[in-house]
Order: structure tokens, then sequence, then C-alpha cells
């Protein structure tokens, strides 16, 4: 089958690549970008470990084709913390908040709140269980994933955190 | 898992999506947001030949008002679907649908066109899209004709559309401010289907049902218009006997599969318990 050209913005940069239209977003990104950060888990839509953030929206990867993204401007985990290696500040938090345990889930856990964030400053605890429940995480029982949405959130806002309940 | 070969199609407009539909024949698919076709796909349930991608198409994104409907291009998402103030003071019961649909990623992809075309009847619309009366808009080679969302369910994954033929837009009748509504839905987890659900959408008048209007979701091969129940309810103040009498009759026109989700005996009650709390609801909302 004909190959497509495409070209997109990946973490700042342009890329333009040529691929088969059936190559998954999450293939072209692990394979031929060299980006591992998104995790291939479930493939079928379920678990949320692909998840990048597409022209401000968190997608699952592994549902749609990288010809489907042709245009866009992507986010993956290695485009979160800064040049320098400062980490961002939903990293420092799950760092602080032990946020994970084998952190295969994380990648997608960091994308998709980071997305949460931008579209609600200051969400409930309701709302990050609810704006996360396209994310499994297998080990933590999602208390500490929260507190550390918690964690950055109140550092965004400038404000003192306040825990989740126990 | 990986998809078998397509080629891959991208038009701008209405006309070179209907017509390359046409040239192209069964092996082409059109494409939405995919989140139903694309898991097809990488099962191999789904080969098509070629796709066509209805994303260049800027005609069939929007939600508009025209008269008294409200007009939905058939590529708007459920999260614009959740973020639409015109949806959320005219027909809120859209809102709270596709809050119920999958999860936060989901929704920013997947689309109104895909959940009510794809004939799935796991999906959360249809039903609803029955119970609000909705007209579908279908473009072919010789032109539009509209078809009652009533009308268009046939059986699983089977539809009123011919081959060719292209969901654009779902038109919706307003209901008159002051109705009741509620989508209500059983379901194991959040991204789940319906073990079963239940809409309502109905109005009041002195204390009275003046109309009422059912849809059911995957509990029979294809989403339910409740026609007589909604009819048992119209007239009543609500009251507990009618409730079970219209209960009753909306039980008796499911005819769901024992699976994962529970025996069919089980579905067709939780249809039944979830018509019982919509209406509670809707009765509470309604002014």
């Amino acid at each position: 089958m004909a190959k497509s050209q495409i070209s997109m913005t990946v973490n700042g940069k342009k890329v333009e690549e040529l691929v088969e239209p059936r190559t998954l977003l999450i293939h072209f990104l692990r394979e031929q970008l060299n980006l591992t950060g998104p995790h291939i888990g479930c493939e079928t839509s379920h678990c949320g470990a692909c998840t990048v953030d597409l022209d401000g929206k968190s997608v699952k990867s592994c549902t749609m084709f990288a010809v489907q993204a042709n245009g866009a401007d992507i986010r993956t985990i290695e485009g979160m913390a800064a040049a320098d290696g400062t980490l961002h500040v939903l990293q420092e938090a799950f760092r602080e908040m032990h946020g994970l345990q084998c952190g295969f889930c994380t990648p997608g856990m960091i994308t998709r709140a980071y997305r949460l964030l931008q579209e609600n400053k200051k969400p409930t605890e309701e709302e990050i269980r609810f704006g996360i429940a396209g994310n499994l995480c297998r080990c933590t029982g999602y208390q500490n994933i929260v507190k550390a949405i918690q964690y950055a959130a109140a550092k965004i806002n400038g404000v003192p955190l306040q825990e989740a309940a126990e | 898992m990986i998809p078998g070969s397509f080629a891959y199609h991208r038009p701008t407009s209405v006309k070179d999506a209907v017509s390359l539909l046409g040239s192209l024949g069964e092996d082409a698919r059109a494409i939405a947001g995919g989140h139903s076709l694309i898991p097809m796909m990488k099962l191999r349930l789904a080969a098509p030949a070629h796709l066509i991608d209805l994303a260049g198409v800027a005609d069939l994104k929007g939600i508009r008002e025209d008269g008294r409907d409200i007009v939905i291009g058939v590529m708007t998402t459920q999260h614009e679907l959740v973020s639409s103030e015109l949806l959320a003071n005219k027909i809120p019961i859209l809102r709270e649908t596709s809050l119920q649909i999958a999860d936060p990623q989901v929704r920013y992809v997947g689309t109104i066109g895909g959940n009510i075309a794809n004939g799935d009847p796991g999906n959360d619309m249809p039903a609803v899209m029955m119970c609000l009366n909705a007209t579908y808009h279908a473009v072919g080679k010789t032109g539009e004709r509209r078809v009652a969302a009533r009308e268009f369910y046939q059986g699983a994954y089977l539809t009123a559309l011919k081959p060719g033929e292209l969901v654009t837009a779902v038109r919706i009748p307003v209901p008159p401010s002051g109705h009741g509504h509620a989508y209500e839905k059983l379901k194991r987890k959040i991204g789940d289907y319906a073990t079963a659900a239940a809409a309502v959408v109905l109005t009041l008048s002195g204390g009275k049902v003046s109309t009422c209007s059912v849809g059911l979701t995957n509990v029979a091969e294809t989403p339910l218009w409740a026609e007589e129940a909604g009819n048992i309810l119209t007239g009543s103040a609500l009251d507990a006997a009618t409730v079970k009498k219209a209960v009753a009759a909306a039980e008796a026109i499911t005819s769901p599969a024992s699976d994962g989700r529970g025996p069919a005996a089980y579905r067709t009650k939780m249809a039944g318990v979830m018509l019982t709390r919509a209406l509670a609801r809707a009765k509470e909302r309604a002014a």
C-alpha cells in the first residue's frame, strides 16, 4: 500500500515522515520517532497508557491512525519536562506523592492530568476521579494518583495542599 | 494488533465524500472519530480497502439552531456536546447522556455521527434520539433524504442507510422549555456499554403528564422507542400504579441477550428499574 507523507509537531519539534495508512499513532510515535513514553497497554482503547495530548485533547494513540494526526500538535510525556530537565509540576507531584508504583500507567496518567488541569484549574476530588476514568492503574488503587493531581493543582494555584480523604 | 491495509482518503466536502463512497463501493467505509471502527479493524472484524476520513469536511461540524430544531453535524464530538451551552439550555439530556459515554479520551474523539449511524445496539445516543424524535439527514448521490430515528434501526449494525449514503446531520426538535428529562444507565464500570439504560423526556401540566417519550438502550438488537409506555403515562400524575404499568409495557418489548452483563431476564428487569428512576428524576426536573 502506498505510503502517505505526514507532518506534525511533536513536543515542539516539526516532524515529516512517511507512514502506511494503517500505522497506528502509538506505533508511529514509538517506532518511527522513538518516543517510547506512551505505552501500549490493552490495545483496546480501555487502559489509557497510550494517552497523548493532541491539539488540546487527550487521545488514546492506539485508537487513531498516524495519518489522522497529520498537521496536529502533539505532546507526549517526553515533552513535559523543561529543556534543562526541570520536572513539570505534575511529574514532581507524582514523585512527591508516590503517584506511581510500577510506572506503566504514569505517562498516560500525567498527560491526561495535564489536559484536565488545563481545562479545570481547581478540580474537586470527584472531578479528578471522573477526569482520569479513562486511565487504568493496576498498582496504586488511584489514591496517590489523585493526591498527586491535587498537589499539582494546588501548586499551580499557589494554595496549600488539601489532601484527599483516606 | 495491526489492522489490514487500506487506502486513505480525506475529502473536504460532503459532495466529494459521497462521491468516493459511491464509486469505491462496498469496500469503502467512512470514518468519523473511529472509536468503533478502529477497534474492529484491529481485531480484523472489519477490513475496509478504503477509509474515507470525514475529519476534513468542515460542513459536518458544529451545532446550530434552525427554527424550532437544533441541527448537529455528525463530526461533532461527545466532548463538544458536553461543552455546548446551547445544548445544555435547550436539550440537556444530550449532555447528561454524553457524559455517560465511555471515558474522557474517547469523548474527545468519538462523534455523535459514529454513535448514531453505526447501528451498534450498545451505543447510547440512538435511544435518546428515538426518545427526542430526531431525524437524520442522509446524503447520497441523488441528494438528501431525511429518516426518522424511530425508523432508522433495523437490527444490530443494520440501519435504513442505503449503500453510498452518509448521515451528515442530526435534527432534533427542541423539547418545550420546562420539560423534564433523564438518562439513567446501569453499567458495570465507567466506559462500559449499558447493562440497560432508559431515556425519558416528559412535560407536566397541572401535575399531570402532557407528553412523555421513552427510549431504551442495549436491551434488544436495536435501540427501542417504548411508545406504549409513553402513552400509558400520558395523562397520569406519575402515580406508582401507572408507573408500574408503563414499566411492564417497556419491559415487554425488550429482548436482550444473556452475556457478561447478565442474563436476559435480569437485563429486562434492569431496563424497568432504569425507567422507574428516569421517570422520577424527569418529574423532579420538570417545571
